[in-house]
């Protein structure tokens, strides 16, 4: 029996200060688990950093946003034929040590979708801003009536993926603000659904990458995105999981 | 009706539009693709310039019944509106094609710094090439 090939994505933009850190903690909670930083073109020693910790680093020539990033580490996953990829911010604001959390259900074949979620089980500790909390919470819901299933947190960058959810994403991925959109995709592609508790922490160092401004384009473009998806016909990759 | 000089004005400006991109194809800095929409434009504006009677005709149709050749500005305007939505279009395929671009080329660049890692010196780069792409 082949062993289970795990590859944690990272995408990274600017994050020379914290990368090590967030390597030296995936590495550290199993060895098993390679890890990809996706250096999204930045211009500090982000990806130095990355590869003296031990990860692999994807160079992008330049800036294509981060689900275009997430993306490069999806295709990197299907091309070297891992078998689960785990997405993880660059920023440290997902905790690695719920790694093997978030792939249980993965590992026993219920999901081929695990999001992380902050509000699986109800009210969870993270507590973001009231309008964002709103934007959570309508875009969760916005998802769940779109595809008939009860999802509590769509805006989570904490993801895991068994094969055929890395051949969906690698594949199909929105280039901009991805989560929502991707959420939608993989179920309307019919993709089983598993949501984990996770805690999020707030942010070490550098800025979150969404302003106030580019938060109304955030908001729009997400719109729009999901009514579009759901005029779109994506075929269904069900059953076709181990 | 049309008054005469804004017919013959119209010709005008819609046969140096079509010579324009005749010509700018002929000279290969326009893609017989993109020439297209821009043909139909100034042959249908060079068509109702000098068909005054057409140009009354379809005035007539739409409304316009004082000046009908404001329905060349609205033709006019339709068309640019197309121009510009193709470009959109175009816009946007390029978009996407310029990121799975971007996204071979780490892929790539990981592999080959994987490979001429492994490599003795000077084989599939120059070596000092090869640093340049792994850093």
């Amino acid at each position: 029996m082949t062993r289970t090939r795990i590859v944690a994505i990272v995408p990274a933009l600017n994050e020379e200060g914290i990368i090590g850190k967030v390597v030296d903690e995936i590495r550290a909670v199993s060895p098993e688990i390679d890890v990809v930083v996706v250096d999204d073109a930045s211009s500090d020693e982000t990806a130095a950093v990355a590869r003296s910790h031990g990860a692999t680093v994807l160079r992008l020539p330049f800036n294509v946003g981060i689900g275009g990033a997430v993306q490069t580490g999806f295709r990197y996953a299907l091309a070297e034929e891992y078998d689960r990829a785990v997405r993880l911010d660059g920023d440290g604001q997902h905790d690695a040590r719920e790694i093997p959390k978030l792939l249980e259900p993965v590992e026993r074949g219920e999901a081929d979708l695990v999001i992380g979620s902050r509000f699986a089980e109800g009210e969870a500790s993270y507590r973001p801003p009231f309008a964002r909390r709103i934007g959570i919470r309508v875009f969760a819901r916005l998802v769940s009536l779109l595809s008939g299933q009860h999802v509590t947190d769509t805006t989570s960058g904490f993801v895991a993926l068994d094969r055929v959810g890395i051949e969906l994403f690698a594949r199909e991925y929105p280039h901009d603000y991805p989560e929502v959109e991707a959420t939608l995709i993989a179920l309307r592609s019919g993709l089983r659904l598993a949501q984990v508790q996770v805690e999020m922490r707030e942010r070490e160092t550098g800025a979150s990458s969404i302003t106030f401004v580019r938060s109304l384009y955030y908001i729009v473009k997400v719109l729009l995105a999901l009514l579009v998806s759901s005029l779109r016909r994506y075929p269904r990759l069900q059953g076709t999981s181990r | 009706m049309t008054p005469l000089r804004a017919s013959i004005v119209g010709v005008i400006a819609s046969l140096v539009l079509l010579v324009i991109v005749l010509e700018l194809v002929r000279g290969r800095r326009l893609k017989e693709r993109y020439a297209l929409l821009w043909l139909a434009t100034g042959g249908v504006l060079l068509v109702l310039s000098a068909w005054r009677g057409a140009l009354n005709t379809i005035a007539g149709w739409v409304g316009v019944e004082t000046y009908p050749p404001a329905v060349l500005f609205a033709v006019a305007t339709l068309f640019i509106l197309l121009v510009l939505l193709h470009y959109s279009t175009v816009l946007s395929s390029l978009t996407d094609e310029n990121v799975e671009l971007a996204q071979r080329i780490a892929l790539l660049e990981e592999r080959v710094g994987r490979l001429s890692a492994n490599e003795p010196q000077g084989s599939l780069l120059g070596s000092a090439r090869a640093e340049q792409i792994h850093r």
